[in-house]
C-alpha cells in the first residue's frame, strides 16, 4: 500500500513537471479523462498513434525538403496535420513549433523549415520518452493494485 | 731509520705539492675578482656613470659631435662628473689593495715553506751528528732540542720524539756495520740536494711573481680597457637605434649631440638652439618643453609631433633631464629623442578602428532593438488576433445564453437588466470582431473572396436586418438602379459588412427621418473621386469596351434621373403582382408576371451582355437625415478609435473602429470610401467598388433559376421577384409590432407540432405569413400592405390551404434562419403582459445576424424535438475530419457524451454521406484535403436551398443512384430532409479560418480546436437538446 502511494506521488509529480515544462497542456488531461473501464488504455493508444503519425509526417517532410524544388504546399499540409494532431493530444511544444513551422512554409524558407523539422523531430523523441516513462509509471501503479485515474 | 727517512721525505713532497696547489689556486682567484666587478661595469652606462660614459663614447664615435672644453668643464663642475671620477678612483684603489693582499699572502706561504725546509736541514744534520758520536750522552740531544724549542717551532718536539724512539730500535738492530752508515750518508746527501733544488725553484717562482705584479702596474690602462668595453657595448646597442642623444646648456644651445643618421653637420648644430636649427611645427614646443624642464629641475617625457623641412612629418618621444652643477644649479639639460612616428600612426589607426567598432556596435544594438520591437509588435498583433478569437467564442456563448434567458418569463426589471447585459455583450463582440478585422487587414492576412452575389439581395438583406433591430421611428429604404446587374462577382461578405456598418452608423446618428442606400452604376470613377482606382480599372478594360460601357452607363444614369417615378410605377405593379401571386396558388402566373416585367429590366442588361467579362463600378450611397458631421471632424473620421467628438462618443457609444474598417476594406477591394455631410441635415457615405460581371453566365443562370423556381415552391418565386426589385422600404416598426401582437396570443407553443402539418387554421398561417411574406410585403410598397393588413392575412390563408405540410415547414424554417424571429419570440411571450405593450423593445433586440440564426436553429430544433418525442431516434451525428487522432479523440469524447458518431474524412465524403442519410448535426473540419469544409458546407446549403445537388455535381460528386430517390421523395416522407442541418465548423486558427468565413459559407457555429469535452458538450446541448 505504501509502495502504491509512493508511486502515485511519483506519477503526480511527473505529470506536473511535464505540464510545468510545457510538454503537455490541458488537452492531455482531457485525454486522460476519456479513459474508463471500456477503454483503459485510450490515452496510450492515441499517443502511440500520434507518434506513428509524427514519424510518418516527419519522414515525409524531410523527403519533401530534400528535393530540389520543395513543394511547400505539401510540407504545409503535413505541418497542418501535425499541428492538428499535436493539439489534439495536448503536445503543446510540438504544437507551438508547428506554428513557427507554418510561417516558415508560408514564406518558403527552406532553411527555416529544415530547422523547424529538426526541432519537431527532437521534440517528438523527447516527448515520446517522457510519455513512455509516464505510462510505465501508470502501469506500475496498476500492477501494484492501484487504478488510473486515481 | 730508513723507513723514517722515506716517510719524512715523502711528507716533504706532499707539502710541496700542497703548496703548489695553493699557488695554482691563487691566479684563478684573480680574474674572479675582476669578474665580480663586471656587472658593475655594465650597469654603469645606465646608472650613475651614464653621462661620463656617453662623453667618452662621443669622443670616439664618428657620428657624434662634442665640445671638448665644455665636456671637461662638465666633468669637473657637475656633481655627477666628480662622483663619476671618484668612483673610478675608488675602484682602482680597491683593485690595487686586492693585489697587495694577494702578494702578501703568497709571501707568507713562501716564507713558511722556507722555514720548513730549514727545519728539515737541521734534522738531517742532527742525524749526522748522532752517527758520528755514537755513544754521546743523550743530554746533548736534549740541549739541541731545547735550542730548537727556543726557536719556536712547536712541531719539532714531536718529530724529535719520534726520531728518538726510532733510533733506539735501529740502534739495537744494525748499529755496527760501517757500510750501512755510509750508504745512509749518501742517501741523505741526495735528499739534501733535492731539497736545495726545490728551494731554488721556489725562489725563482717568487721572483717571477714579483715581476708579474710589477708589470701589472698602472690604473689608467685598466680603466681605459673598461671604458673601451663599455664603449663597444654602447656602440653595439645604439648602432641602429633611431635615437638622438644630446646635451644642451643653460641657453639651450647644443653642446653635444649623438645622431646615428645625421642630416646636419656638427658645426650646424653645436652652439645653436633648436629654434635656430629647425623651422616648422613642433620645434617651438620642444624648445619650450626643454625650458620648462630646465626651470623645474625635474626630468620629464613628452611626445612631440614635428613637421619640419628637414625630416618631414615625424613624431618624437622626447626625454629631457636637467643637469645640475655641484652647487645644485641647473646648468643644462640632457636630451634624448626617439622616433615613434610609426607607433603613433599605428596607435591612431587603432584608436580610429576602435572608435569605428564602437560606433558599429552601437548601431548594431540599435538595430537589434528595432528588430526586437518590430517582432514584438508583430507578435502583439498576432496575439491580439488570437486573443480576440479566444475571447469571442466564450463571449458569444454568454450572449446567446442571455438571449435564451430573455425568452423566459422575466419581470420588467430582470428584463431590463438582461437587455443591458445583452447589449453590452454585443458591443464587446462587435469590438472584438472589429479588432480582429483590423488586425487582419493590417497584417495582410485578409483574403478577398470572389463569389457571385446579387447586389439587390444584399442591400435588401442589410436593410432588413437593420429594420429588425431598429429601435427608432425611422424609414429605411433602398434604391437600386435597374441597370445594376443581377449578379456580380466580388467579396459579398465584406461588402455586406461595409454596408451593415454604414447603415448601423447612420441609424445610430439619425433620430428621425430616413436612412437609405442608393446603388447605381458609375461609368468612370476617374471623373468622380476615385481617380487612382479608375486608372487601375482602365488597364483592365479594353478601350473599346470602355467606350461602350460609358455610353451604356450614360443611359443608365438618365434612367437614374427619373428613377423615383419609375419605381413608384413599379411599386404598384409589384404590389399588384405580389398580391396576385399570393392569391393564386398556381405558381406559373407570377412567374409569367415576373418574366414580362423582367424583360424591361433585362433589355438594358442585354447591352452589357455582349461583353464577355467586364468590370462594373457600382457606387453605393448610404445616406441619412441625421445629426451630420462637422467639417473639422471629417479628417479624423476614418481613423482608428476616433469619433467625431468625445461628446459623441459619450452620447452614442461605439468603438470608433467601424469606419476605419470600412475604409480599409473598401481600399483593399480597390475602391474608395468618401463622405459628405451637413450638420443637422445628414451625411452621405459613398463607396465606389469595381465588380466583375459575366453576362453570359448571368442570363443563363437566371433562366435556370427561373426554371427551378417554377418547379420549386412558392418562396422561390418570392426570391425570384427580388432579383429585379429596385426599391425596398421598411417603415417604422409600428408595423412589426402590430404583426407580432396579433399573432402572439393565437399561436401557443403547444399548438406548433400539430398545427404545422395538418391544420390550415388561420393562427398558424398568420405566423407563416409573417415569416414568409415579410420580405415582399415590406419590400414592395409596404404602404399598401400596412393599410391592408387583412389583405395579407387572406393571402396567407390561401397558401396555407393549398401548400403541403412539408413545404410549409421548410419555408418557415428557412425564413427563420434569415433572421425573422419576431413571431417565435412573441409566441413565447404570449401570456406575459409585455408581449403586447413592451414587445417592441425586446423583439428588436436582435441585431446580430449570427445570433439570430442561432436562435432560429434552436427554435427549429424545438419543433424537431417535439416531433422526436414521438419517434425518439438517436441523433445522427456526422464528423468530417481527416486527422486520425482528432477523429479518435472526438469520437471518444462523443462516446462519453452518449453519442455515437459517423466519420468521414473529407468534404466530398461528407456530401456523399449527406446525400445518403439525414443527419441531425455535422461537425465539419475546415481544413481538409480533397475538399475543405467550407466548400462542402456550401454544397450542402445549396442543396437545402434549391433541393438539387447541382453544386455537388459541379464539384464532381455524383449523386448515388440508389439514394437519389429517397432524397427527392424525402420532402414528403421525411419532413426534415430539406431542413437546415446544423453544421458546426471545427477551426484551428483564428486568422486563416475565421469564424466569419464559416458563417459566410453557411455554417452555424464553430468549435475551436483542440476540441474539449466542455466545448463539445456545449455544442451538443445547443444543437441537440
Amino acid at each position: 500500500m505504501d509502495v502504491l502511494s509512493q508511486l502515485r506521488h511519483q506519477l503526480a509529480d511527473y505529470t506536473n513537471s511535464l505540464h510545468r515544462d510545457g510538454f503537455l497542456d490541458d488537452q492531455f488531461s482531457q485525454l486522460q479523462q476519456l479513459q474508463d473501464e471500456s477503454s483503459p488504455d485510450f490515452a496510450m493508444e492515441v499517443v502511440s498513434l500520434f507518434f506513428e503519425d509524427c514519424q510518418k509526417l516527419v519522414t515525409n517532410m524531410a523527403r519533401a525538403l530534400e528535393l530540389q524544388a520543395v513543394d511547400f504546399k505539401q510540407v504545409d499540409s503535413s505541418v497542418h496535420q501535425l499541428k492538428g494532431s499535436s493539439s489534439s493530444v495536448g503536445a503543446a511544444r510540438i504544437k507551438n513549433l508547428c506554428v513557427a513551422f507554418k510561417t516558415c512554409c508560408d514564406s518558403q524558407n527552406r532553411d527555416g523549415c529544415m530547422r523547424c523539422l529538426q526541432e519537431v523531430n527532437r521534440e517528438c523523441v523527447l516527448l515520446k520518452n517522457k510519455l513512455q516513462t509516464l505510462f510505465r509509471l501508470e502501469q506500475q501503479i496498476i500492477s501494484a493494485g492501484g487504478s488510473i485515474p486515481m | 731509520m730508513e723507513i723514517n727517512n722515506s716517510s719524512s721525505s715523502s711528507e716533504g713532497i706532499e707539502e710541496m705539492e700542497e703548496m703548489e696547489m695553493e699557488i695554482e689556486v691563487l691566479p684563478s682567484m684573480w680574474p674572479e675578482d675582476i669578474d665580480s666587478e663586471k656587472p658593475y661595469n655594465v650597469e654603469r652606462p645606465a646608472g650613475d656613470g651614464e653621462q661620463d660614459m656617453l662623453e667618452e663614447v662621443t669622443i670616439r664615435a664618428a657620428a657624434s659631435a662634442v665640445d671638448f672644453h665644455h665636456l671637461k668643464a662638465l666633468t669637473s663642475y657637475t656633481d655627477r662628473g666628480s662622483h663619476q671620477m671618484s668612483h673610478l678612483m675608488r675602484h682602482w684603489e680597491h683593485q690595487q689593495a686586492n693585489a697587495v693582499r694577494l702578494l702578501r699572502e703568497e709571501l707568507d706561504i713562501l716564507s713558511r715553506q722556507r722555514e720548513e725546509v730549514e727545519l728539515k736541514k737541521l734534522e738531517i744534520l742532527e742525524h749526522f751528528q748522532f752517527e758520528e758520536d755514537n755513544c754521546k750522552r743523550p743530554i746533548s740531544i736534549l740541549d739541541k732540542h731545547v735550542e730548537l724549542y727556543g726557536d719556536g717551532v712547536p712541531r719539532k718536539k714531536f718529530v724529535d720524539f719520534v726520531v728518538r724512539s726510532d733510533r733506539r730500535v735501529e740502534l739495537a738492530a744494525e748499529s755496527d756495520t760501517v757500510a750501512y752508515w755510509k750508504a745512509r750518508a749518501a742517501n741523505l746527501e741526495k735528499l739534501l740536494e733535492a731539497s736545495v733544488h726545490r728551494e731554488q725553484i721556489l725562489v725563482e717562482k717568487l721572483e717571477e711573481n714579483m715581476k708579474e705584479l710589477e708589470g701589472q702596474g698602472s690604473p689608467v690602462e685598466e680603466l681605459s680597457q673598461i671604458l673601451k668595453r663599455a664603449d663597444n657595448f654602447l656602440h653595439f646597442v645604439l648602432q641602429n637605434a633611431p635615437v638622438v642623444i644630446g646635451h644642451q646648456d643653460k641657453e639651450l644651445k647644443y653642446r653635444f649631440i649623438y645622431n646615428q643618421y645625421p642630416s646636419l653637420n656638427e658645426q650646424d648644430i653645436l652652439g645653436k638652439t633648436d629654434v635656430e636649427i629647425f623651422k616648422g611645427a613642433g620645434v617651438r614646443e620642444s624648445q619650450d618643453f626643454k625650458k620648462e624642464v630646465l626651470e623645474k629641475g625635474v626630468p620629464a617625457k613628452r611626445e612631440i609631433a614635428f613637421e619640419t623641412e628637414l625630416f618631414g612629418l615625424k613624431t618624437f618621444l622626447i626625454y629631457v633631464e636637467p643637469v645640475f652643477s655641484k652647487s645644485g644649479e641647473t646648468i643644462g639639460v640632457n636630451y634624448m629623442g626617439m622616433d615613434v612616428t610609426d607607433q603613433v600612426r599605428k596607435r591612431e589607426k587603432m584608436a580610429k578602428i576602435r572608435e569605428e567598432i564602437a560606433v558599429q556596435k552601437a548601431k548594431e544594438t540599435e538595430l537589434n532593438k528595432t528588430i526586437h520591437i518590430t517582432e514584438e509588435t508583430m507578435r502583439a498583433k498576432q496575439m491580439l488576433a488570437t486573443m480576440s478569437h479566444e475571447i469571442r467564442s466564450p463571449l458569444s456563448g454568454v450572449v446567446s445564453m442571455a438571449e435564451i434567458l430573455s425568452n423566459t418569463n422575466l419581470d420588467r426589471e430582470q428584463r431590463n437588466l438582461l437587455n443591458v447585459m445583452i447589449s453590452s455583450g454585443d458591443l464587446v463582440l462587435q469590438l472584438i470582431n472589429d479588432i480582429l478585422d483590423l488586425s487582419k487587414v493590417e497584417s495582410g492576412v485578409m483574403k478577398l473572396e470572389a463569389t457571385k452575389f446579387r447586389p439587390r439581395e444584399v442591400v435588401k438583406h442589410v436593410l432588413q436586418t437593420a429594420a429588425a433591430s431598429l429601435q427608432k421611428v425611422l424609414t429605411l429604404e433602398g434604391r437600386i438602379a435597374d441597370d445594376v446587374p443581377i449578379e456580380v462577382t466580388g467579396d459579398v461578405l465584406r461588402i455586406r459588412q461595409i454596408l451593415t456598418n454604414l447603415i448601423s452608423n447612420a441609424i445610430k446618428f439619425t433620430h428621425d427621418g430616413k436612412v437609405g442606400i442608393d446603388l447605381y452604376i458609375v461609368s468612370d470613377p476617374g471623373c468622380g473621386r476615385a481617380e487612382e482606382n479608375h486608372k487601375k480599372l482602365m488597364l483592365d478594360q479594353a478601350t473599346a469596351n470602355g467606350r461602350k460601357e460609358e455610353q451604356c452607363t450614360s443611359t443608365s444614369q438618365s434612367c437614374n434621373g427619373h428613377q423615383n417615378g419609375y419605381h413608384n410605377d413599379n411599386k404598384h405593379v409589384d404590389g399588384a403582382s405580389h398580391n396576385h401571386k399570393l392569391n393564386d396558388n398556381k405558381p406559373r402566373t407570377p412567374v409569367k408576371n415576373e418574366n414580362t416585367r423582367d424583360r424591361g429590366g433585362e433589355e438594358e442588361e442585354e447591352d452589357e451582355c455582349h461583353v464577355q467579362e467586364t468590370t462594373v463600378w457600382l457606387r453605393c450611397d448610404v445616406y441619412d437625415t441625421g445629426i451630420g458631421i462637422p467639417e473639422n471632424a471629417l479628417p479624423n473620421l476614418f481613423k482608428k478609435y476616433m469619433q467625431a467628438s468625445t461628446d459623441h462618443a459619450r452620447k452614442y457609444g461605439g468603438t470608433g473602429l467601424g469606419l476605419a474598417i470600412c475604409k480599409q476594406l473598401v481600399e483593399l477591394m480597390g475602391g474608395q470610401l468618401t463622405v459628405t455631410s451637413r450638420v443637422n441635415h445628414g451625411s452621405t457615405f459613398t463607396f465606389v467598388l469595381p465588380y466583375k460581371v459575366s453576362p453570359a453566365c448571368d442570363s443563363s443562370s437566371d433562366d435556370q433559376d427561373e426554371l427551378s423556381d417554377m418547379t420549386d415552391h412558392t418562396n422561390a418565386s418570392v426570391s425570384d421577384q427580388d432579383e429585379t426589385a429596385g426599391f425596398f422600404q421598411f417603415q417604422p416598426r409600428l408595423l412589426g409590432s402590430l404583426f407580432s401582437s396579433s399573432n402572439g396570443p393565437i399561436r401557443t407553443p403547444k399548438l406548433v407540432p400539430n398545427s404545422f402539418g395538418n391544420t390550415n387554421s388561420p393562427p398558424l398561417n398568420g405566423f407563416l405569413e409573417d415569416g414568409n411574406s415579410s420580405f415582399p410585403s415590406s419590400g414592395i410598397g409596404s404602404k399598401e400592405t400596412t393599410t391592408s393588413f387583412e389583405d395579407a392575412y387572406s393571402t396567407v390563408e390561401s397558401i396555407g390551404t393549398t401548400s403541403e405540410p412539408g413545404t410549409l415547414f421548410g419555408s418557415v424554417s428557412k425564413e427563420c434562419q434569415n433572421g425573422e424571429l419576431r413571431s417565435t419570440e412573441s409566441s413565447r411571450r404570449t401570456n406575459s403582459e409585455e408581449s403586447t405593450s413592451g414587445s417592441q423593445g425586446s423583439c428588436l433586440s436582435t441585431e446580430n445576424p449570427d445570433r439570430s440564426s442561432q436562435q432560429c436553429s434552436s427554435s427549429g430544433n424545438n419543433t424537431s424535438h417535439a416531433e422526436a418525442d414521438k419517434v425518439k431516434p438517436m441523433p445522427r451525428i456526422l464528423l468530417v475530419e481527416d486527422n486520425k487522432i482528432n477523429v479518435m479523440v472526438t469520437q471518444s469524447m462523443m462516446k462519453q457524451l452518449g453519442h455515437s458518431i459517423e466519420v468521414v474524412n473529407n468534404g466530398i465524403e461528407a456530401v456523399k454521406a449527406i446525400q445518403r442519410h439525414y443527419y441531425d448535426l455535422v461537425l465539419m473540419d475546415v481544413h481538409m484535403p480533397v475538399m475543405d469544409g467550407l466548400q462542402a458546407t456550401r454544397i450542402i446549403r445549396s442543396f437545402e436551398d434549391s433541393g438539387s445537388w447541382d453544386e455537388a455535381a459541379k464539384a464532381g460528386i455524383e449523386l448515388p443512384a440508389a439514394s437519389s430517390e429517397p432524397s427527392t421523395n424525402g420532402h414528403n416522407s421525411h419532413p426534415n430532409s430539406r431542413d437546415r442541418i446544423p453544421i458546426i465548423a471545427m477551426t484551428a486558427n483564428a486568422l486563416s479560418e475565421s469564424a466569419e468565413e464559416c458563417y459566410a459559407n453557411g455554417m452555424d457555429s464553430f468549435v475551436s480546436k483542440p476540441v474539449t469535452f466542455q466545448k463539445l458538450k456545449a455544442c451538443m446541448d445547443e444543437y441537440l437538446p
